[in-house]
């Protein structure tokens, strides 16, 4: 399965502090650890929500916001995607991460959605099954 | 809260278990003690660790223990040795393997890994033996998910493994990573085992599914973790962009009734985009590292062609013509030939391709071979001559052994009208 890790955000990250050498490093080497683990497929940190924008949704109307927003710890900070076989693998991997803030800090694990998920609603057996209920239903 | 312990320590072991029993492997030169003592860690990981808490190092203490465990064995070994008042010669090799036991203590534990997967694709084994062994001791799957993957028995499977661990045994290999000239045909065969086991994913040769994504899921984990263990190599990138590549097709190569939709008819918003940005990374690494003329950079170059194509008119049929001529020189072989025949038919016109066909006809190699007469089929067709490519789409069903690609066929025996 394939996992979004996100780092959460912090004050500190919002306000654009680069983190110590010390700590780059040691992300530097926990990322090297995920390539040789060959979980690893993607990663990136994203730069504080002063440089984002939001567009917003109502119907047919849009609507855009600039950064920075409030909201600061559930926003994202970076993320990683991942090959994993389970979320209990994901799990212990995102333990051995290096606290990615100064202070106290939040990793969120995410699943994807993938092929399997879809496969369900699309196969011709469930689109059937589906159609005889409505009948039934008398839809 | 104690099941979550246990899941946790389940979960590290299993995160540490292949390059554990590649590090025990190297110590004891015996696959089979090596997983037993791996187990074994794992047995004293569960009595401790929900005391203790799981260590910052776990996988260096799951090393520790087995490895004290191996010495302490080794010592019993010496015991019984004297107590049965065995010959001297006996208990001066008993000596030897303890100390070469605490010695090994202070080795580097860089590339336990890598050692078990040179060994486990070992060219003393059969080449199936080699693949099952691959899965089981680094892919860390049981022997009946190996058997339900192969479409095997598992006592066949089981037996496989066995035979395998004892001939390693025998003939008392060193798990190490090999050096000099023994590396790059020792590799060739690491790479030609991985692919093996991503195309039995890709391509199931028979049953019903045409795509066992956990197996190819598989294969390309071990790509991956081969790039990470040895950047240097442009073969191990070249493969990795294959397998990327062809993965990144996945999902857009079956219609929603499971048939087969060829890689010009498929929808390219369903193709994987991540997977083609690694499969086109991975290629520039091989091409940058000196490699772009090998088989496997090659192979990934094609596919490469179609990924970079933003609808099926924009591919560079030319340029896939001229890598297939390539590729010909350098792994000259039927199926090779019989894609070029395809390319050629693409880049120049069904005419060229039939001419091309001819030839391969000629040499017999490929007789029985579906998709020969599907691509006859295929370029008669384009060619506007129906009933002869009906009769070759035909012959093609009744060669295939997939359902889902002789279905395939015979649609497209019936498109061409009656």
């Amino acid at each position: 399965m394939r996992v979004m890790v996100m780092v959460k955000a912090t004050e500190d990250s919002e306000a654009g502090r680069m983190p110590p050498a010390e700590l780059l490093d040691a992300m530097m080497k926990f990322n090297e650890e995920l390539v040789k683990a060959g979980i690893m497929l993607a990663g990136d940190g994203l730069k504080p929500t002063s440089e984002a924008k939001r567009v917003h949704f109502d119907g047919t109307k849009r609507t855009v916001t600039d950064g920075p927003f409030a909201e600061t710890r559930e926003l994202v900070a970076g993320y990683w995607i991942w090959q994993v076989k389970d979320m209990a693998e994901a799990v212990e991997w995102v333990k051995r991460c290096p606290n990615p803030m100064f202070g106290p800090s939040d990793i969120d694990i995410r699943p994807l959605y993938e092929m399997e998920d879809f496969a369900e609603i699309t196969t011709p057996e469930t689109a059937a099954l589906e159609r005889r209920l409505r009948k039934e239903m008398g839809g | 809260m104690a099941d979550g312990i246990h899941q946790a320590i389940e979960t590290v072991f299993r995160i540490e278990r292949a390059r554990l029993i590649g590090g025990l492997a190297r110590l004891v030169r015996d696959v089979d003690l090596a997983e037993e003592l791996a187990q074994d860690a794992l047995v004293a990981a569960l009595a401790e660790w929900p005391r203790t808490g799981v260590p910052t190092k776990p996988g260096a203490w799951l090393m520790e223990t087995a490895r004290r465990r191996a010495i302490d064995g080794f010592r019993r070994q010496r015991m019984r040795a004297r107590k049965h008042a065995e010959i001297a010669l006996a208990q001066d090799e008993a000596d030897d393997g303890a100390d070469a036991l605490e010695a090994a203590l202070d080795d580097d534990l860089g590339d336990e890994l890598l050692g078990l997967i040179f060994a486990a694709c070992h060219p003393v084994l059969p080449p199936q033996a080699r693949s099952a062994l691959t899965l089981r001791l680094v892919g860390g799957l049981t022997t009946g998910e190996i058997a339900r993957a192969f479409l095997s028995p598992e006592a066949t499977i089981a037996q496989r493994i066995v035979r395998a661990k004892r001939t390693l045994r025998s003939t008392g290999l060193a798990f190490e990573v090999p050096r000099g000239a023994e590396r790059q045909p020792r590799l060739a065969s690491v790479l030609e085992v991985i692919y093996l086991i991503f195309n039995e994913g890709y391509v199931a040769t028979s049953g019903e599914d045409l795509i066992r994504p956990a197996l190819a899921a598989e294969a390309q984990r071990l790509g991956r973790i081969l790039a990470g263990l040895m950047p240097e190599e442009p073969e191990v990138f070249g493969l990795l962009a294959l397998m990327e590549l062809q993965a990144s097709r996945f999902a857009a190569r079956t219609g929603p009734d499971g048939a087969l939709v060829p890689i010009t008819d498929q929808n390219r918003a369903r193709w994987d985009w991540l997977l083609i940005r690694r499969g086109l990374a991975a290629l520039a690494r091989a091409e940058a590292l000196g490699g772009a003329d090998r088989p496997y950079a090659l192979q990934a170059a094609l596919a490469a062609c179609h990924a970079r194509a933003r609808t099926a008119e924009e591919t560079d049929w030319p340029r896939i013509a001229a890598l297939y001529d390539r590729l010909c020189a350098v792994a000259p072989s039927p199926v090779i030939e019989l894609n070029r025949a395809v390319a050629y038919s693409m880049a120049f016109g069904p005419e060229t391709g039939l001419a091309l066909l001819d030839a391969i006809e000629r040499a017999d190699a490929l007789r029985d071979y579906a998709p020969l007469p599907a691509a006859r089929g295929d370029f008669l067709f384009r060619a506007g001559r129906w009933a002869e490519a009906r009769h070759e789409f035909q012959t093609a069903a009744s060669l295939s052994r997939n359902a889902r690609e002789r279905d395939f066929l015979l649609r497209r025996a019936a498109a061409c009208g009656g």
